[in-house]
């Protein structure tokens, strides 16, 4: 056998040398890979979430530049406005009051995107609620993978009576509408941002388990499992190497949707004052209480103040969760070879 | 046909009562109880009186029996209690064999009663028909505004395939996915109500002390929270309908249709939308139910007074019977939700049999 290896890959060097054409092998990773590298949008999506995520993940080091914090509180300078255009406009010599004016009341600290009620910095508090709300979503997200995946194949494969008891339980929980079942669970628990991640992930995975299920039927009856099953290959070989690895794919685009739809439940959440308790800051919770912010004028003005509380953290929201949709969908088409036929 | 339904509903029976199980569970492992939190910090409270008050409401029973009582009307207790436990509407009896006494209350869910809100001491099921109005008009309102939106939509994306139209199209209905629905109310508010100050920022209907139904009052007040909750649908809908109408354009009977020379209006319209609308169908039941789940988000903001709002503040208040029972309606609403389109997408298409 090892001469015979041998053999073959000298033969194969040698064609390569006598400048036959020899493509490298393609995997289907690779060719996934590199069909994503030409779509553009998936690509400016997945740069926007590693931005995100490396803002997230250096809050400490902005905040403690910027002299600001997420957590104290200024009484005497609530509602201040974002810093970030008057700023420009004084460097520009358009406006030498309202900057330094604004610099003044905060006592030297610029607070590039305003304060809240209590006069704290929103852009700290972003930056430290992008952290929350993407590892909520995120390990929410993977522990309803791993579920729905595990109690999927489970189902799928072994059928019959495993099977009519975890298709019950999923239409079970499925009948009631998923967020009447967060409102109710998370009332009656008051979540931490771990507790929170739990509930989310324990009634998120009903989705992927189902999809798991039917792709394990039809994998199931394939004549690759089948000679798998007649050289004697365990049921949990089978399970791991052949009905999983099928599944792959699927799993991984509907998983990178669910981290957006996550990010929007858990803001909806805490939106109502149901999900991570305040002064801990997530984007959702930043949002509790807006409705009040949008009436909210200066008394002698009579402009309205409260509105970059409104305005950036949806705007976040939402940048983050297309994101992840538009990399969802640019995996989809990655990833999907009888896609790539068709073009 | 009528096979299958039977069979459906049949179906729905386990589904039903493991909701009833599942949630009786998750009500009941919260911390506290209803009546402690009530009566938190009272000083007229003695723990005796606690007692009663949850002796009265059968809180003191274990949970197995508590569950049978809410799902039969029947209860239980051991001893002989017929005095204690005999009121106008609790009838009682006393076997001495196994000595135990057995009132029946007269309700259970069985018996289509949904129990008594902690609350306001009426009926559970009185409260849910009060607010399910509420809650229709919108969800009815907000999913006719989105069918009649998203689906020209999705056909003219779809007609009019790569052009720029077609690319807004997909590119809003990416969008509207995205927006979380309070934000997008939180911005509408502010534009139509606050700045323009064109409509109301919330509630049913102007608070009048006579509270007459006046119908252009009314439109006002559900234009908004209506649209917010129609954005989603707009967005599904357009969505399935382009991809839909694109499959079906591909057919041999358009082409069929096409090279006899029919107008591409005709075409359009008469062959290819009637064949398109046909798997929207299928997407009734889940748009049924997500406009439910949105129902709580846009109630809540708009203090809309439907089902969503009751829901969350029987749930914080801990009125179990209220969320109990509105998890019950929801299931049902949603098991039918799903079984009227599958009929629906039969009833459609002749090539679609359940057997």
């Amino acid at each position: 056998m090892a001469i015979d290896h041998a053999q073959a890959s000298a033969a194969f060097t040698g064609a390569r040398d006598a400048n036959i054409l020899v493509r490298k092998p393609q995997t289907y990773w690779g060719m996934a890979l590199a069909s994503l590298r030409r779509d553009r949008l998936t690509l400016v999506a997945l740069g926007f979430v590693a931005l995100i995520a490396l803002l997230a993940l250096s809050a400490d080091l902005i905040t403690a530049m910027l002299g600001v914090s997420p957590t104290q509180t200024n009484p005497a300078n609530q509602f201040q406005q974002p810093y970030l255009w008057p700023y420009i406009q004084w460097m520009l010599g358009l406006d030498p009051i309202t900057a330094p004016t604004m610099l003044y009341k905060s006592g030297g600290v610029p607070h590039w995107l305003g304060t809240d009620q209590l006069g704290r910095d929103q852009l700290a508090r972003l930056l430290y609620g992008a952290r929350i709300s993407l590892s909520i979503a995120l390990v929410a997200a993977a522990l309803s993978m791993v579920l729905g995946v595990g109690v999927g194949a489970v189902a799928g494969y072994f059928g019959g009576r495993v099977d009519d008891v975890v298709m019950w339980f999923i239409t079970t929980l499925t009948t009631i509408p998923e967020i009447y079942l967060l409102i109710i669970v998370n009332s009656i628990f008051r979540p931490t941002p771990l507790t929170l991640t739990l509930f989310l992930g324990f009634l998120g995975w009903f989705g992927t388990a189902r999809f798991m299920r039917g792709n394990v039927f039809k994998v199931r009856t394939l004549e690759y499992t089948t000679a798998a099953r007649a050289v004697g290959a365990s049921n949990f070989r089978i399970m791991l190497r052949h009905v999983i690895p099928n599944s792959l794919p699927i799993i991984v685009v509907i998983t990178a949707v669910d981290v957006g739809a996550l990010i929007l439940t858990e803001s909806i959440l805490s939106f109502l004052g149901l999900g991570v308790q305040p002064p801990t800051p997530t984007w959702g919770n930043m949002l509790y209480r807006a409705n009040d912010f949008v009436f909210l004028r200066d008394p002698v003005t009579k402009d309205f103040i409260g509105l970059h509380l409104l305005i950036w953290p949806g705007v976040l929201i939402t940048l983050t969760v297309l994101s992840f949709y538009l990399i969802g969908d640019g995996l989809r088409d990655a990833l999907d070879p009888m896609l790539k036929n068709k073009k | 046909m009528t096979r299958y339904i039977v069979r459906r509903l049949l179906q729905a029976i386990p589904t039903l009562l493991g909701v009833s199980i599942l949630s009786f569970i998750l009500v009941n492992a919260a911390p506290g109880d209803p009546i402690t939190m009530r009566t938190f910090g009272d000083p007229r409270m003695t723990e005796e009186t606690r007692q009663i008050l949850r002796r009265q409401l059968g809180l003191d029973q274990p949970l197995v029996v508590q569950y049978f009582v809410w799902m039969t009307g029947l209860s239980v207790r051991r001893g002989d209690q017929v005095a204690m436990m005999t009121t106008p509407d609790n009838t009682c009896g006393y076997v001495g064999a196994i000595d135990v006494t057995i009132c029946d209350g007269g309700g259970g869910i069985l018996r289509g009663d949904l129990g008594t809100s902690i609350d306001t001491r009426q009926p559970v099921w009185d409260r849910i028909v009060e607010r399910m109005a509420a809650t229709l008009e919108l969800g009815i309102v907000s999913l006719l505004i989105s069918l009649l939106i998203g689906v020209p939509l999705g056909v003219l994306s779809a007609v009019h395939r790569g052009s720029l139209f077609d690319n807004l199209v997909r590119f809003f209905a990416v969008i509207f996915r995205a927006v979380p629905i309070f934000w997008m109310a939180l911005l509408l508010i502010f534009v139509f109500s606050v700045v323009l100050g064109w409509l109301p920022t919330g509630g049913r209907q102007t608070v009048s002390l006579t509270q007459e139904f006046n119908l252009a009052d009314r439109i006002r007040h559900i234009i908004l929270p209506a649209a917010v909750l129609a954005f989603g649908g707009i967005a599904g809908f357009s969505r399935i309908m382009r991809t839909e109408t694109l499959e079906v354009l591909h057919t041999d009977y358009i082409r069929t249709a096409q090279a006899k020379g029919l107008a591409p209006g005709k075409v359009w319209f008469v062959h290819a939308f009637r064949n398109a609308l046909i798997p929207l169908m299928t997407v009734m039941g889940p748009a049924v139910v997500g406009v439910l789940g949105g129902a709580v988000v846009v109630e809540t903001i708009f203090a809309w007074p439907g089902m969503g709002r009751l829901t969350v503040n029987a749930a914080f208040q801990q009125d179990y019977p209220v969320v109990l029972g509105a998890g019950m309606f929801f299931a049902v609403l949603t098991i039918i939700g799903y079984l009227l389109s599958d009929i629906f997408y039969a009833a459609v298409d002749p090539r679609v049999r359940f057997d």
